[in-house]
């Protein structure tokens, strides 16, 4: 079973430029998730100013 | 006499012992440790004990558990059936997600809404993770494995099936597995990157009135977001945040209970066991399993580590007495709650007045969202 194993283990495909060929992959993902994250953070922003300001203006009344 | 006792034992494991493989008694073993971990160590006991048990359920000599050809008629076992019927189209966890989305108070968030960068920067992981078993893998499968890093048990489900990975069994069991090890693996990855200074940094928390307007359009506002960029995520996103709707709303208390407890658990108990048909010998105890184990952790790792050294390059530019803990960044892997809860219970270990709590869950939540866009980006990516 061992033997098996370790045969099936160096029939794995390795292949190091796909590493490198990938890395787009990751500048664009995380620039994509910051920037959606920072939209988001943008939104909740207004939303608590706009509705907190709206109950003052309703208490200054 | 002997001859009878001989055919009577035939007669009862004959079939047993034909088709007993030595591998069985290995995923046994594994079945074993799951319910251990459970039982004994409360490692998510909802979801390693059906886990383990059901392991030990498909391995057993034709077991009637999982569909199988016997005498050349294919049977139907009801696990498999389970299967087809709610991971295999994504049903349980896309359900399983309203529940989350009804458990998750995104109060502590709305107060403070820059904390939802963090949750950005602690899927660093899932991107490297990409980038490091494309080297062994098909690129639909790399992206399959690097989303175990999203922490997140149903959104690796959904990615895995969209890009049909043939390793979906794999991925499932190492993304709950080590969401159950969140408390064994962040620690020391976090001690490893900060220093004692950094970690006794205090954060001081001022409770802001978040409005239940803002709390119910938040939800929405998520939806049409995530959706416009990310369309392939738009059932994940928009199931967690129907069940926040319904938690926010105030109209639905009854249903937003029944979503928390008793919808989750149902899923729960199903999932966990019907995961385990894919836990079957043949596909499990394959080195691209282990392969696939170790480039799991290393996106929980580098998930962690992402959090963390955002924190600490923000700190760079940030005032004296306006720093951030940089453990609270580490919270940002969608582990809920567990992975903010270990964050605040480290900074009491630092500092027994250092209260990190509110920060570290409202980054955890933000991790949740994050976790769930990124799916979705990497869902555009090779969809």
């Amino acid at each position: 079973m061992l033997q098996n194993l370790f045969i099936s283990f160096m029939a794995i495909a390795f292949n190091p430029g796909a590493f490198i060929d990938n890395l787009y992959y990751m500048g664009v993902g995380m620039l994509a998730i910051i920037f959606v994250m920072g939209v988001l953070i943008g939104i909740t922003t207004l939303l608590n100013k706009f509705f907190s300001r709206k109950k003052n203006d309703k208490d200054d009344k | 006499m002997v001859e009878f006792v001989k055919n009577f034992i035939d007669l009862l494991f004959g079939d047993m012992m034909s088709n007993f493989d030595v591998r069985m008694l290995v995923m046994w073993a594994i079945g074993g440790i799951l319910i251990f971990l459970a039982i004994k160590k409360e490692m998510e006991p909802t979801l390693l004990l059906p886990m383990g048990f059901g392991a030990i359920l498909v391995n057993l000599p034709i077991s009637g558990a999982i569909t199988q050809v016997i005498n050349g008629e294919v049977q139907e076992g009801a696990l498999s059936v389970l299967f087809d019927a709610g991971i295999a189209n994504e049903l349980f966890p896309l359900i399983l997600f309203i529940g989350i989305g009804a458990m998750i108070d995104f109060g502590p968030l709305l107060s403070n809404p820059k904390l939802m960068i963090f949750g950005a920067a602690a899927q660093f992981g899932i991107f490297f993770t990409l980038c490091l078993a494309s080297m062994f893998f098909p690129i639909n499968d790399a992206a399959s494995i690097a989303i175990i890093g999203a922490a997140d048990g149903p959104t690796s489900i959904v990615v895995a099936n969209k890009l049909n990975s043939e390793y979906l069994g794999a991925i499932m069991v190492a993304a709950y597995s080590y969401m159950a090890l969140v408390p064994i693996i962040q620690p020391p990855v976090i001690k490893l990157l900060t220093t004692k200074k950094e970690r006794m940094i205090r954060m001081p928390y001022t409770q802001t009135e978040v409005k239940k307007i803002t709390r119910i359009l938040f939800p929405i506002v998520i939806t049409v977001v995530a959706g416009l960029v990310a369309p392939a995520s738009v059932s994940l996103v928009g199931f967690l945040m129907f069940g926040n709707l319904i938690r926010e709303c105030g109209v639905l208390n009854s249903l937003s209970e029944t979503a928390q407890k008793v919808l989750a658990n149902l899923i729960t108990i199903f999932l966990g066991i019907t995961i385990a048909t894919k836990m079957h010998y043949e596909s499990f105890l394959a080195p691209d399993t282990l392969l696939i184990l170790g480039l799991g952790l290393f996106a929980f790792i580098f998930d962690t580590a992402g959090g963390v050294m955002f924190a600490k390059l923000l700190n760079i530019f940030l005032p004296k007495g306006k720093k951030i803990n940089p453990m609270i960044g580490a919270a940002g892997i969608s582990a809920f709650p567990m992975s903010g809860r270990i964050v605040h219970k480290m900074g009491l270990a630092e500092d027994p007045q250092n209260f990190l709590l509110m920060h570290s869950i409202g980054v955890n939540v933000s991790g949740q969202i994050a976790s769930v866009i990124a799916g979705g980006l990497i869902l555009n990516f090779f969809m």
